[in-house]
């Protein structure tokens, strides 16, 4: 789960790490007054999104496609800036590297005084899978995507990893700075601000925690002048808070609803609807597809031991999809029953209808049951003995190569 | 021989009274799984009855393991207390018995507990934990076997293929392929789909090639972090039985989760084109197709003169 930049640094600020004052705003009254109350003369106005490369996109009408500036982040020295940029982000789309070519809707501000900059720094604290440890990482090339840092200037990137029973050490701390070149004032405030945001990303369960750039200021204080911040969803029990920091607009309607509903689920671009039991094979299911020259609609995972209901809400989240023009059912029965499955593909399509070919794959527990069920039926499907056959018939059925 | 569980193995279940720990042990029992005992804090002193067998359940695992002499733990207990689960198995194993398996089905366990646990796993070298995450171990045998876990036990059977998967339903697809040729399996694992697990694909392949029993390996992975890589890299020089490769999530988005916690492809890494290349760098015989693994594991056994 992602978080804003600006409720990232409320974290942030609540903990004791260095940012600087800033101003949440959806208007642009509201910046406006922002800009009127940070007496700064130069401000940051930041479009927030869940997605990086904001600096670096452009901003379109949603309506005429038309573009409007270039920039997600931008510098105004005026108050008429100010106005004039919040303008241009507030309800605009905003396209970046990692957006996709549809780009995001900007409905949210923050905007930020301004600060001296000696030199920008990168710093992210994640889990590292690999040394099943967290990992801190930090750079002296700050404001460059790290991917490139880490190809280009390996050297130029630092790693600390953490004992899980020690936790984060001052020497770990201390020679982290050291390496970035600190020394003095700037070593000391780095130390103290390493310190704080391990603990934030330990009390908070992140799943990361990136600063890009993070600053040095011409008099020595070490600030994060950026925040991306990640849950890990697994932690959600013991995180009521996050509820209130969820912005559902920056999430798909279909994959939340899919969510509250005990399915996993993730839109894609193709034509072909898929329904299956277990992550893996779900992934599989959408490979093949595309190895016989379908393109498939989504991931959907229904999970082990579901029943009609949950069959149902899959049907009509997969049915929602203007795009879907095939439908292919794949389950391999482990704890999941064959049958259920059949009689839940047979309520829904007597309660919804089906106008777009089916192609059925059941296999495992119970299976013959599950296959008579649906032979006795008058529906209009195909069933078929593996997964191969399954995704070809389908492309078959939908008229593709 | 099998890998890590025998068919005689003996079984403690965590969680055995809530209903998945119910469920599943019954399951078990049926399958032939000697389930020894059950450990539910503050339920010590009961006595469950399950497919024709009464079970007890103990307090701690420590007392369990000393009662029964257990070689292997399976937990189902929920993701808040799954990760202690794992830590009480692990020391109680380490001080009575020096060494033990401890099975993790639980999903859901916040990443940041599994650090803390694995690490805790791991300064017991005598323990060995499989998944959170996960389907399981199974090791077929002649007439039932030792099923540690929630796969259909009815799907096995025994052989020499050894099997080691990300996924659950995956391997499933897996056993069912080396069935369609005629060919059983030795051990079958699901190390899991989380970013922080205990046994990772090198530590199964490393007990696939001591094993005698196995003759080939199956291995499937999925997108996400480089544990693929990293164990075709090894097997190249280490595994010389033939291997069977199989990546999922050819077809996903970067920075999309895909149902597992650890399937995501981010900053570029964890694609499932570079596990591919890896796998064939490394001389293991590629299915594009889970549905084609059967027929690539027939040509591996063949060319290796075992067919």
């Amino acid at each position: 789960m992602n978080i804003h930049e600006y409720q990232g640094k409320s974290m942030f600020r609540k903990a004791g790490v260095n940012v600087l004052d800033g101003v949440h705003c959806t208007s642009i009254e509201d910046a406006l007054s922002a800009y009127d109350s940070l007496g700064s003369k130069v401000v940051a106005v930041k479009s927030q999104i869940h997605a990086g490369g904001r600096g670096k996109g452009t901003l379109y009408s949603p309506e005429s496609g038309e573009k409007v500036m270039v920039g997600g982040v931008k510098i105004a020295f005026s108050r008429e800036d100010v106005e004039l940029y919040s303008r241009n982000l507030l309800g605009n789309k905003l396209v970046t590297i990692q957006t996709g070519e549809n780009g995001k809707i900007v409905n949210n501000l923050y905007v930020e005084a301004g600060c001296a900059i000696a030199h920008e720094y990168y710093l992210a604290i994640l889990v590292d899978r690999e040394a099943k440890a967290v990992l801190i990482m930090a750079s002296t090339e700050g404001g460059m995507d790290i991917e490139e840092v880490a190809e280009n200037t390996p050297e130029a990137l630092h790693k600390v990893w953490v004992d899980p029973a020690a936790g984060l050490l001052g020497f770990q701390k201390r020679n982290l700075g050291m390496d970035l070149g600190l020394s003095g004032t700037a070593l000391k405030s780095f130390f103290g601000l390493l310190g704080k945001l391990y603990d934030v990303f330990i009390m908070n369960d992140c799943a990361m925690v990136e600063i890009n750039p993070l600053v040095r200021s011409e008099d020595d204080e070490i600030i994060a002048l950026d925040a991306k911040v990640s849950f890990d969803e697994n932690a959600s029990f013991r995180h009521e808070e996050w509820e209130d920091l969820r912005d559902l607009g920056e999430e798909d309607d279909a994959e939340v609803r899919a969510k509250e509903l005990g399915l996993s689920y993730v839109k894609l671009d193709g034509e072909i609807g898929c329904l299956v039991n277990g992550a893996g094979l779900a992934m599989a299911t959408m490979d093949v597809i595309q190895l016989y020259g379908g393109e498939p609609a989504n991931f959907l995972d229904i999970g082990g031991g579901a029943g009609e209901d949950t069959v149902n809400a899959a049907f009509e989240i997969i049915l929602e999809d203007p795009n879907v023009k095939g439908i292919l059912v794949n389950i391999f029965g482990g704890i999941q029953r064959c049958d259920l499955v059949a009689n839940g593909v047979l309520a829904s399509v007597e309660k919804m209808g089906l106008e777009v070919p089916l192609v059925i794959r059941l296999s495992g527990t119970n299976y013959k049951e599950g296959r008579a069920i649906i032979d006795a039926s008058e529906l209009q499907t195909y069933s078929v003995d593996t997964l191969a056959e399954g995704a070809k018939k389908i492309v078959e059925l939908i008229g593709g190569e | 021989m099998s890998i890590w569980i025998n068919e005689h193995s003996k079984v403690l279940v965590q969680g055995i009274t809530g209903s998945q720990g119910t469920f599943h042990a019954t399951k078990m029992i049926e399958y032939g799984t000697d389930i020894v005992g059950g450990v539910t804090p503050g339920k010590g002193g009961l006595l469950l009855d399950m497919a024709e067998k009464t079970v007890s359940v103990y307090d701690s695992m420590f007392e369990a393991i000393q009662a029964t002499d257990a070689d292997a733990s399976v937990i189902y207990v929920p993701p808040p207390f799954a990760a202690e689960a794992i830590m009480e198995a692990a020391d109680a194993f380490d001080q009575i018995k020096g060494e033990g398996v401890v099975v993790c089905i639980t999903e859901g366990i916040p990443t940041l507990d599994m650090v803390k646990a694995v690490a805790y796993v791991d300064q017991r070298p005598g323990i060995k934990l499989i998944g959170p995450n996960c389907p399981g171990i199974i090791t077929p045998g002649k007439d039932g076997g030792c099923k540690i876990g929630i796969m259909p036990g009815h799907i096995h059977k025994k052989g020499r293929i050894g099997i080691v998967s990300k996924s659950g339903t995956l391997t499933y697809e897996a056993v069912a392929q080396t069935m369609s040729i005629g060919e059983g399996q030795s051990t079958c694992i699901g190390i899991g789909g989380d970013p922080v697990n205990g046994t990772g694909f090198i530590d199964c392949l490393s007990g696939f090639q001591a094993d005698s029993q196995t003759e080939a390996i199956v291995m499937i992975g999925e997108i996400g972090g480089t544990a693929e890589e990293d164990a075709a890299a090894w097997a190249a020089e280490n595994v010389t039985k033939p291997i069977v490769g199989f990546v999922a999530g050819a077809t996903a988005p970067p920075g999309k989760r895909m149902g597992h916690a650890g399937a995501i492809i981010s900053g570029g890494k964890g694609t499932a084109a570079e596990k591919f290349a890896a796998f064939e760098l490394a001389g293991i015989h590629v299915a594009n197709d889970p549905s084609e693994i059967g027929a690539v594991l027939a040509i591996a056994l063949k060319e290796a003169g075992l067919l």
